[in-house]
């Protein structure tokens, strides 16, 4: 044992130390939701189409569905509509959509132009529901099973891999849920 | 003619005041009706991130995502909250990332702790050398001294 032993060691412990901080640091971009395995907020809100009628949690429970955060100022919510239009083409799970901080006019015409892949939506006028959800960004979506549970939350636009590796095994886990799973 | 131009220097410096008041007022235009609540708000605000642009407080953002999240803050506190009750709430919805301090827990304890262990170790380690040169000192004198006896 010489003298540069216990530097050297050291050294190589904080490579080993500073290698996995960098590896398993996650990216600054896709922060982990402490909602997943909990259950999802409870809400009550207008709905886009049609004002007078609510979208509520009550009647989501029993269902798997997907809660889609979304605006028509947002680009890459733009980037993600084929892939919504193609899950609800699928018609395996509904997609819910929270219209956030959004003009209404601006979310029917573009809805109308680009097709509308929602079963229903709630409009979040002024940004609190979203804060509920923990939203910082969007889109994003959830996952939410039966009883109501947030399963996984994707952030960004959802991609036909995260739909095929994380959303359809799931519900065809589930019993009961879609036998027409896998169609696109 | 003086007492003209008192005023105008009065007048442009009012000006230039409300200019500097402006932006200010666009980051936070949030009142709270007494001075408690105002410190409160202002503490808590300065001690959330914002999730948009991280490096930043929710005090300091600019963006429309901090300014929903300060009118949340100060809806919460307007409803009687505690400090501690707004802080869960942000906890359980963005979790601690959220929190420019985090709270000692068992997952963070690495993060409160590695500082004062590297601190030990390094007292540790220059104890030793230190011991060690002494010591080597004495004897070096030591042969020293038998040498030119």
């Amino acid at each position: 044992m010489n003298r540069f032993t216990i530097p050297l060691v050291a050294f190589a412990l904080l490579v080993v130390v500073l290698a996995v901080g960098i590896r398993q640091s996650p990216d600054k971009d896709l922060i982990p939701s402490p909602l997943i395995g909990k259950p999802a907020p409870d809400f009550s809100l207008p709905s886009l189409t049609d004002p007078g009628q609510r979208v509520s949690s009550t009647q989501l429970r029993g269902h798997w569905f997907i809660f889609n955060v979304w605006g028509t100022w947002c680009y890459a919510c733009r980037e993600e509509h084929p892939m919504l239009l193609k899950i609800r083409q699928a018609g395996v799970i509904p997609v819910i959509g929270l219209d956030w901080k959004d003009d209404r006019g601006d979310a029917l015409s573009f809805l109308k132009d680009e097709g509308d892949p929602y079963q229903s939506i709630a409009v979040d006028h002024d940004g609190s529901e979203a804060i509920m959800w923990g939203v910082y960004g969007a889109p994003e979506s959830f996952l939410v099973d039966p009883q109501g549970i947030v399963v996984s939350k994707f952030i960004g636009p959802i991609t036909e891999e995260q739909w095929r590796q994380q959303i359809l095994p799931r519900l065809t886990m589930s019993a009961g849920a879609g036998s027409a799973a896998g169609s696109s | 003619m003086m007492a003209y131009r008192r005023y105008l220097l009065v007048a442009a410096l009012a000006a230039s005041l409300l200019l500097w008041a402006l932006p200010a007022q666009a980051i936070a235009p949030e009142q709270m009706p007494t001075p408690q609540l105002e410190a409160r708000y202002l503490a808590l605000i300065h001690g959330f991130r914002c999730m948009q642009c991280q490096d930043e407080s929710l005090a300091d953002s600019p963006v429309n995502l901090a300014a929903d999240m300060r009118r949340e803050v100060r809806d919460m506190l307007l409803a009687g909250k505690s400090d501690e009750q707004i802080r869960d709430f942000m906890v359980s919805r963005y979790g601690y990332f959220i929190l420019f301090k985090p709270p000692f827990v068992l997952k963070t304890a690495w993060l409160w702790l590695t500082p004062g262990i590297l601190l030990l170790v390094g007292v540790i380690v220059a104890l030793t050398v230190i011991r060690k040169r002494a010591a080597l000192a004495a004897t070096d004198l030591e042969d020293d001294d038998l040498t030119d006896a």
